[in-house]
């Protein structure tokens, strides 16, 4: 076994993991916290796929700003007071459960079918996982989307600043 | 060497498990971080291929779809701000005001 491999195992099992407690917690920061472990688990492995800036901004964007906003908000509506939400196990979650399971089974069966296996190139990987090389995609192909972004942004922002706001009117 | 589709099939697990939170939890801030869950595995499945296939244009998107998740974060959480400063409450059974 390879380190490799060894790596992808140790995080895919954590990613797995950590993904089915965000899911199952109660307490909506405990399911915060696990999601940043998740997202940790996910940036190790862009770096065993040569995606260095990919993983950095990962832990930047994701596990910095988008969870702080997600924790802030938590614990700005101080759920802990809030009565137990309810969610028994149900005929529903059975359904749920046996829809997911089959869908995760028809994906897998797509997946493994027999189609030609690429096999990574380890040079040209590393060098297409640099900032130089997305940025030259980014603001040559992409750079209209890439425009596009700031107004999405902007939009966001006062979106949110509308809707969060006292009064409506 | 791992394979591919060692790869395609952990994000399609993580979907999966992001998507059954999706239909299973009633808590909206869950359903939020079950639905951020969902986008990651798929920025996995994307950087997978631009590193097999040697394109850097899937980690391009993967730019995209962050930029949407954060949009999206400040937006929908705006949105649970608001509903529970109206209802006390984000359980998304009881916020059934658009149902008729």
């Amino acid at each position: 076994m390879t380190l490799e491999e060894i790596l992808f195992y140790i995080f895919a099992a954590g990613g797995i993991l950590s993904a089915l407690l965000v899911v199952t917690r109660r307490n909506p920061i405990i399911s915060a916290i696990y999601l940043i472990v998740n997202f940790f688990c996910l940036a190790g492995m862009y770096l065993t796929l040569h995606a260095q800036f990919i993983a950095v901004i990962q832990i930047l964007v994701y596990a910095g700003a988008i969870m702080v906003l997600f924790v802030f908000v938590i614990m700005l509506l101080n759920l802990g007071d809030e009565r137990r939400l309810r969610d028994g196990f149900t005929w529903k979650k059975v359904v749920a459960g046996g829809l997911s399971f089959g869908v995760l089974m028809e994906l897998i069966y797509i997946i493994i079918m027999p189609t030609g296996t690429p096999s990574i190139d380890m040079e040209r990987a590393t060098n297409i996982g640099t900032v130089e090389a997305v940025g030259q995609v980014l603001f040559t192909r992409f750079l209209f989307p890439f425009e596009v972004t700031s107004l999405l942004l902007t939009a966001a922002i006062v979106g949110a600043v509308i809707l969060a706001k006292k009064n409506l009117d | 060497m791992v394979p591919l589709s060692s790869y395609l099939i952990l994000s399609a697990i993580m979907f999966i498990i992001g998507s059954l939170g999706v239909v299973t939890r009633r808590n909206a801030i869950i359903v939020f971080l079950s639905i951020e869950l969902m986008l990651n595995s798929v920025n996995l499945t994307l950087v997978a291929f631009s590193a097999f296939f040697g394109d850097a244009t899937g980690q391009a998107i993967v730019f995209f779809v962050m930029t949407v998740a954060a949009a999206e974060a400040a937006v929908g959480l705006a949105i649970v701000i608001a509903l529970f400063r109206r209802k006390q409450t984000v359980n998304l059974d009881e916020i059934n005001i658009m149902k008729w």
